[in-house]
């Protein structure tokens, strides 16, 4: 009897707990999914904080003035030689147009003003047709002009018209021109292909990525044509042909290191091994590919054994039994077959090169350079850089332009990974 | 540019030292291929190593001395009155002749000795890129006949081009190692010269960090001081903040992936959760400083808290959403690799899913998760982008996440960026710091892997 209820409340002494058990089992599986949860929404976070900060950049105010091109100003011998033509007084040409445009814009205070409605950039812009077409010289036409970063602020909605004016970076007869203009349909967003065709410039208006992005091209090439060949013959040799012993140890405890090194440090041996000690030229794409390479190789050297190691030992010894060497074994037969997994590590090892900045600061890829480069020895930016020096700007139209160019690099990131994943799927084989 | 040309023209020749080795391999064999040692591409192969390696060898060595000794020249030609001068003005002399040699640029008067020494330094430049052609072109051939003398049928001309490719392969594989090295050295060799200025102790045990060091000798105060203490506060206090956001995050979500997960949900949200590994560090940092900076000082503002614009606390939390997609992963393989007999004992025990979690598989797991958070903390400790541009400058010794401090890496970055002289303690310093770090994640990155090692062996 005794015995019986003590049985009895065993199993209600687990009924009694049951419930509170389980009221934990589900607040320990919804953390976990809140968890989960909270981490995707950073994500969703950080891409709407910044496509909604930098949709903005791609397109670009525009004000429509009537230009005419005076000959008497422009090239009075009427030779239409390239040396006056390109070196006449455009930004006077903008300036009389918008004298001519606003005739009530007396004082000298008022017109500077005036003149600060339109970007600098557009006397180069009216140059570059000239220099085109050369039969414009003498001509009137309309023609639509870059407007200051200013005016293109006020267009997207960034500065508020119903601030006080001293607060304010536009004046009010400011605001009154540009109604102007805008009643007579001459100002308007079109999409900005300077953002995209242009270098860096300290004017936000006229900067552009297409220099960044040649560095980053450039420097890419030199990472890849030095990365890939060393990284696939590393891990050959590691995976077919070393012998297990301290030295094989040693190599492999390196590389596993390598790739847990902070990158920064990667920076501080290019300065002193490639800057300071060998004398390659600062601010190169060449040390900065150099540096990547270093940085991306114990990636692409381990993606690239795993690769070996997944091809199975009966492909070796079918070639070796037909009476392939070692060499020819490795070489006809477990490379190609291992290659698609090398070139998934590859592209990792690349999109992750591609998003590095801090050891290239190290080696001066950070100065403002307005020209695109054209080879491996002349000074460069890559793309992350050229962001980390447009947050830095005091202008509030860099901010649009970081955004967007960070859309650009997350773009290519994406589209790099998506190809590893595509190869991946469609090359590599399973046994 | 010159160079590319002549290394088109040795690939040229190499390609058709590749064929001729061939056609004379087969023209020996007389028709009979098999009397052949090797196959008859192999006899190409080895012809056209001839033909490119000793042109490559010579080519590497003109790269490497050619512009020392063209500058060695030069100055020798120079008037006694320049030789005497000290090694730096001597370098700007050089340079300045130089500059002046490419692209008929210089920076005001010229003196004439200056413009003689630019003639003869392109004269030198001509008569040393003619030379390298020449002597490039007839290693390249001079090696290609010998090849091709000594191509018979006996030759074992696969041997030879074997063993010249392992060679290669293994000179490519302790590029690992020599990297290890450079590094090592590079940053050693740095920050002893640092310590010579600049006592040990004072370094690790100062409490003020002012790097700005006087430029002239009698300026007032500011001779500079390396108290590196507030920077490895102020690492320990964003990589604090940073793991108490990634590990409670990360490990959960480790579990609920592993655990509880559909199969459908895990394949959709473990790639969308890697994105955020695989965003670079400089978008984390523009976040940081534009978006949750000014998000944590309006909340800490209504909350009635001074919070400075740069603040450790958000930086933290960044980095933080940066290094969960890491935790997780690592401490999923850690949770995958738990034997299934352990929860199916737990499970026969009455534990709920849970219990079994808490109890069981985490502590079974446990080692993995350490060594992944360790790696974790390592890659906090040495993450730079975001906290050069969300932590600020200032070398604050504070507690207060709330306020602005300074951390290593920034600490490297700001002084390295710019112009630098490889003399002063301000340079130096960085390299000392690059030292202390490479320490510390290296320490902690080989516990972490032996660790992790070790794990993986019990259950296999």
């Amino acid at each position: 009897m005794n015995k019986r209820s003590n049985k009895c409340s065993a199993a209600e002494r687990i009924n009694a707990g049951l419930t509170r058990r389980r009221a934990v089992e589900r607040l320990f599986r919804y953390t976990g999914l809140l968890a989960l949860l909270l981490g995707l929404t950073f994500l969703c976070v950080l891409f709407f904080s910044i496509i909604s900060k930098g949709y903005t950049a791609f397109q670009q105010t525009y004000i429509q003035l009537e230009i005419h091109f005076d000959e008497q100003k422009l090239d009075p011998s009427g030779e239409r030689v390239y040396e006056v033509l390109s070196t006449a007084d455009y930004g006077g040409l903008v300036k009389q147009s918008l004298r001519a445009a606003f005739p009530m814009v007396a004082s000298r205070q008022e017109q500077r003003l005036l003149y600060d409605l339109i970007s600098f950039g557009a006397a180069y812009q009216l140059r570059d047709r000239i220099l085109a077409d050369p039969a414009l010289v003498g001509q009137t036409s309309r023609v639509w002009v870059t407007a200051s970063d200013d005016v293109d602020m006020l267009v997207k909605g960034y500065i508020k018209r119903d601030v006080p004016e001293a607060e304010r970076r536009l004046r009010d007869v400011q605001l009154a021109w540009l109604d102007t203009l805008e009643t007579e349909a001459r100002l308007s967003l079109k999409f900005n292909t300077a953002f995209f065709t242009s270098g860096d410039s300290r004017e936000p208006e006229l900067a552009g990525i297409w220099g960044a992005l040649m560095g980053s091209i450039l420097t890419l090439s030199v990472t890849l044509a030095l990365s890939f060949p060393i990284g696939v013959a590393t891990a050959v040799y590691l995976e077919e042909f070393a012998p297990r012993n301290r030295w094989s140890d040693l190599i492999e405890v390196n590389i596993n290191n390598l790739a847990a090194v902070p990158s920064i440090v990667f920076g501080l041996l290019g300065l002193a091994v490639f800057i300071n000690f060998m004398s390659f030229p600062r601010s190169a794409s060449l040390v900065g590919g150099l540096v990547l390479t270093l940085m991306t190789l114990p990636t692409i050297i381990i993606a690239s054994r795993a690769a070996l190691r997944a091809v199975p030992p009966s492909i070796r010894e079918a070639a070796l039994g037909v009476g392939a060497s070692k060499m020819q074994t490795v070489f006809f037969h477990v490379l190609p077959l291992a290659l698609p997994g090398m070139l998934t590590g590859t592209i990792i090892g690349m999109a992750q090169a591609l998003g590095e900045t801090a050891p290239l600061l190290m080696i001066g890829m950070v100065a403002f350079i307005v020209d695109i480069p054209a080879n491996i020895f002349e000074p460069a930016t890559v793309l992350p850089v050229q962001i980390f020096l447009w947050v830095d700007s005091p202008e509030r139209a860099f901010i649009e332009r970081t955004s967007a160019a960070i859309m650009v690099l997350l773009g290519f990131l994406i589209a790099m990974n998506a190809l590893a994943v595509i190869l991946r799927k469609k090359l590599e084989r399973r046994w | 540019m010159q160079i590319f040309i002549l290394l088109f023209i040795l690939a040229a020749m190499t390609a058709i030292s590749f064929y001729l080795g061939r056609q004379r391999a087969l023209a020996v064999a007389g028709g009979n291929v098999l009397t052949l040692n090797s196959l008859p591409g192999y006899y190409g192969y080895y012809m056209a190593l001839w033909c490119a390696i000793p042109a490559l060898f010579i080519v590497a060595l003109w790269l490497f001395f050619e512009s020392a000794i063209v500058a060695s020249v030069v100055i020798a030609s120079l008037p006694d009155a320049f030789i005497t001068l000290p090694e730096q003005q001597l370098n700007l002399v050089l340079n300045e002749i130089v500059n002046l040699a490419k692209d008929n640029i210089s920076a005001g008067q010229v003196s004439p000795e200056i413009t003689a020494a630019a003639q003869l330094y392109n004269l030198i430049q001509t008569i040393s890129s003619g030379l390298l052609f020449v002597l490039v072109v007839t290693l390249g051939a001079g090696g290609a006949v010998f090849a091709w003398s000594r191509i018979h049928v006996q030759q074992r001309a696969r041997n030879k081009v074997e063993r010249t490719v392992l060679i290669f392969l293994m000179i490519c594989s302790t590029i690992a190692i020599f990297t290890t090295l450079g590094i090592v050295l590079s940053v050693l060799f740095e920050a002893m010269r640092f310590f010579q200025m600049v006592p040990l102790t004072d370094f690790l045990l100062g409490l003020e960090w002012s790097p700005q060091t006087a430029i002239r000798s009698d300026q007032v105060g500011s001779s500079g001081a390396f108290g590196a203490v507030p920077l490895f506060a102020g690492t320990l206090l964003v990589s604090v903040i940073a793991m108490t956001v990634a590990v409670p995050l990360g490990l959960m979500t480790a579990i609920y992936l592993s655990e509880y997960a559909s199969p459908a949900i895990r394949a959709r949200s473990k790639p969308l959760l890697e994105i955020l590994a695989g965003i670079p560090t400089v978008v984390y940092g523009f976040f940081a400083a534009l978006t949750v900076a000014p998000l944590v000082r309006g909340w800490g503002e209504s909350l009635g808290l001074s919070v400075s614009s740069e603040s450790a606390l958000a930086a933290g939390v960044v980095m933080g959403i940066m290094i969960i997609p890491f935790v997780s992963s690592l401490s999923d393989d850690a949770i995958n690799a738990v034997p299934q007999s352990l929860r199916d004992g737990a499970y026969a025990l009455g534990a709920t899913q849970s219990e079994t979690i808490r109890k069981v598989i985490v502590p079974a797991a446990l080692p993995g998760i350490a060594g992944g958070i360790l790696l974790a903390v390592s890659r906090a400790i040495g993450e730079t982008m975001i906290v050069v541009m969300a932590a600020g400058l200032a070398a604050n010794l504070t507690a207060n996440p709330l306020e602005s401090v300074t951390t290593v890496t920034v600490q490297i970055v700001t002084l390295l960026v710019g112009d630098q002289e490889f003399d002063s303690p301000k340079t130096l310093a960085a390299f000392a710091l690059g030292l202390m770090l490479f320490a510390v994640t290296l320490t902690l990155n080989v516990i972490a892997l032996y660790i992790v090692r070790k794990y993986r062996e019990q259950y296999e």
